[in-house]
């Protein structure tokens, strides 16, 4: 493949899957939480952009319907709420000690590398933009969950979780341009229901626990020790 | 149609109507018969289905046909006599001073709530409508696992939204490889309906469907509680509300199993392989066996019956990955029979904890000598799920051993152990719980016993005779899964 050869559009998507990666990488390492907030608020802009971009070289008009809810959700709404609990706790001052830093990060290339491995059989049908942009926006899955498992506040989780829905609407904007637009809509009312249980959730972890690290919520086992 | 639409417009009027009015002393009758209209509407359209057959809504939005609209009339059902169970349960929550209106306002609204989204997961055309209802479902039922506001309802809800927020978005990725698979082709926005792609599955890139149904199977396969992916659900079953415990292990899993069976239909016709059947062989198996050892080690009486939702939802999985018309007929059988027996097998669950006052399995005694009926209702129900005959559980076990012994000899053994071990585990808790002394100052209460009594009869019936209607429903459905039918 040469990367002269192809359209704007082509080259473009695959800058912005570059980018869309890297955010997922550089909220892997971040102990701190607003700066974490604002790197998800970064990838959701990322995200808005490309739609934008795909609505206006396809010529989908729907597509600017998909870039405005991100943009207010993923970029507004969601960082929003969670700033404001950061505020709330006094933890924006907080660096959380990652343990394993190195590893973690090691791992997150692994993922990536694993995706490639996995998506790989699609270059048969499609072409190799196809397969950077899926096997992108399935590392950014998995990255978003190992985020989950590296970090132990209860904020950085909702990071991680709302940041496997954007490796998901990555995949759906560039693969297939956008799915349907009542899939789209449902999978968006989900997405800020689900952004609101987890103010909902905060509230509640905070008065049970007295505070938003999820390592203290340990009572439940598998079996009885 | 109009029966569809009023499936769908019963529980939506409920929502609205419970969250707007607030809660007042007939909220829970005013539940009963939202639910019964519903089962009256759902009724009516399995007749509709029965006289002309498949029906496919104008905007081809909502598909019936026999595979789906038995497990709507069974939702409906279940649904029905949970709601007869719930309003006097709540009431009691209530009196002890466990819940507020304002949670029972909730409460009523949620679980409307997720019938609606029970109801869309297995109405609608669209695969992609389907997850969204499906995480609908979690979105709903979330808040109702932390209704009691106890540190482990609030762990036990958090587990829940995340394990199976994050499963389920596995789903989603899988259904957008699916529609990048047909937006190949066929047009953009009819894509992702089932009808088209079952039309045109042999089309399908076979590639992009074995990926895409890794994927389908993990987001889902979260939801019906495959291992290993099933730590929420003990866990959420029993921190819980009891009515809601009745209606997950009754309805949530088999509806994610059924969204499974539908993309395994469309995998199958693309791939001419067997490699979705082997996955939920395994997984399914895997599930069985680990559930029915784990059954041993519990102390919770909610949780016991939660890993046994586990182990047949696994045992199901399991014979709709053998395919096969038997093995098919068996599994869709056992869904039935196992909602119906696990939901009756909840609420007497529920009147048993309230009766003792505690879920701890060696504090809950001599249930027979306080309340025979409390007492012969669950000793009854565990038999039947244990898979004695004369009760439907033992016909639907029967023939998925028969079908495997066809197809597969030598997974046998490991069927007959598991559920050896399960009996075992089942039967070392409830002896002691049914029979044991009774502890001094156990009061009998009032307890609603009849949802316990229709449904495990109808288990007895479905063991003894299944009526000709519901047969020729099952084979219906068995030749549209898997190609012939058994009969």
């Amino acid at each position: 493949m040469n990367i002269e050869q192809l359209d704007f559009y082509t080259q473009a998507i695959l800058s912005m899957a570059a980018l869309v990666g890297l955010t997922s990488f550089l909220m892997l390492g971040q102990g701190r939480l607003l700066r974490l907030i604002f790197v998800f608020a970064l990838q959701g802009f990322l995200l808005t952009l490309t739609t934008a971009l795909a609505a206006y070289s396809l010529d989908n008009p729907h597509l600017y319907i998909s870039a405005v809810l991100t943009l207010v959700l993923k970029v507004i709404f969601i960082p929003w709420m969670l700033r404001k609990e950061v505020l709330r706790m006094k933890m924006h001052r907080d660096n959380e000690a990652l343990e394993n830093n190195t590893f973690v990060m090691l791992g997150g290339a692994s993922l990536m590398v694993f995706s490639y491995y996995v998506l790989h059989p699609i270059v048969q049908s499609s072409s190799v933009v196809m397969l950077n942009a899926l096997a992108v926006s399935l590392s950014v899955m998995l990255l978003g969950m190992l985020l989950m498992i590296s970090h132990r506040q209860a904020i950085a989780h909702v990071v991680g979780f709302m940041s496997i829905e954007n490796g998901l609407f990555f995949a759906a904007i560039v693969a297939t341009n956008g799915m349907p637009m009542v899939v789209e809509l449902g999978v968006a009312f989900d997405v800020l229901v689900a952004a609101v249980l987890f103010g909902i959730f905060f509230l509640h972890i905070r008065s049970s626990i007295d505070s938003l690290d999820v390592d203290m919520l340990n009572r439940l086992h598998e079996v009885d020790k | 149609m109009i029966a569809a639409y009023l499936v769908l417009l019963i529980p939506l009027v409920g929502i609205l109507y419970f969250a707007l009015s607030g809660h007042k002393t007939d909220t829970g009758k005013l539940n009963i018969k939202f639910n019964g209209m519903c089962l009256l509407a759902t009724i009516w359209l399995a007749v509709n289905v029965l006289n002309q057959g498949t029906i496919l809504s104008s905007g081809k939005f909502f598909l019936i046909d026999p595979f789906n609209v038995y497990l709507i009339v069974l939702t409906a059902f279940v649904g029905f006599t949970t709601s007869i169970f719930s309003s006097p349960y709540m009431a009691h929550e209530k009196e002890v001073g466990k819940l507020s209106d304002q949670r029972l306002k909730l409460y009523y609204s949620m679980f409307q709530g997720f019938m609606l989204a029970m109801y869309l997961v297995l109405t609608t055309n669209n695969m992609g409508i389907m997850w969204v209802a499906m995480e609908g479902a979690t979105l709903a039922t979330v808040l109702l696992v932390s209704l009691y506001r106890t540190p482990e309802s609030i762990e036990a809800a958090w587990k829940y939204f995340i394990l199976c927020g994050v499963g389920i978005a596995q789903a989603l990725f899988g259904t957008i490889l699916l529609y990048y698979a047909a937006v190949q082709i066929g047009d953009g926005e009819n894509a992702l309906l089932w009808s088209v792609l079952y039309e045109n599955a042999d089309k399908l890139n076979p590639e992009i469907l074995e990926i895409a149904f890794v994927f389908l199977l993990i987001g889902y396969g979260t939801k019906i509680g495959l291992v290993p992916l099933h730590n929420w659900l003990p866990d959420a079953h029993s921190e819980g509300p009891t009515p809601m415990s009745a209606v997950l292990s009754g309805l949530l899993l088999n509806d994610a199993l059924y969204a499974v069976v539908r993309n395994k239909m469309l995998v199958d016709d693309a791939t001419d392989s067997n490699m979705a059947g082997y996955l939920m062989m395994g997984f399914g198996l895997l599930s069985f066996l680990v559930a029915a050892v784990l059954l041993h080690r519990q102390k919770d009486i909610k949780r016991l019956f939660s890993y046994s939702s586990i182990e047949h939802m696994g045992l199901m999985t399991f014979a709709f990955g053998i395919g096969g018309p038997l093995a098919t007929f068996a599994a869709l059988l056992h869904m039935t029979v196992h909602s119906l027996t696990k939901s009756a097998i909840f609420v007497t669950v529920g009147h048993a904890a309230q009766l003792a006052g505690t879920q701890k399995i060696d504090q809950i005694r001599g249930l027979i000598k306080t309340q025979p009926r409390i007492g012969w209702g669950l000793l009854i129900g565990t038999i039947a799920i244990a898979g004695f005959p004369p009760f439907g559980v033992f016909t639907s076990e029967f023939l998925v051993l028969l079908a495997t012994m066809h197809s597969y000899p030598w997974l046998a053994p490991f069927l007959l152990l598991g559920i050896g071990i399960a009996f075992a585990g089942l039967f070392r808790h409830i002896q002691p719980m049914v029979y044991g002394n009774k502890p001094e100052g156990q009061q009998a209460i009032k307890a609603n016993l009849w949802p316990v009594i229709i449904h495990l009869a109808l288990v007895l019936w479905l063991g003894l005779a299944i009526p000709g209607f519901l047969a020729n429903w099952f084979s219906q459905a068995t030749l549209l899964i898997s190609g012939s039918t058994p009969l």
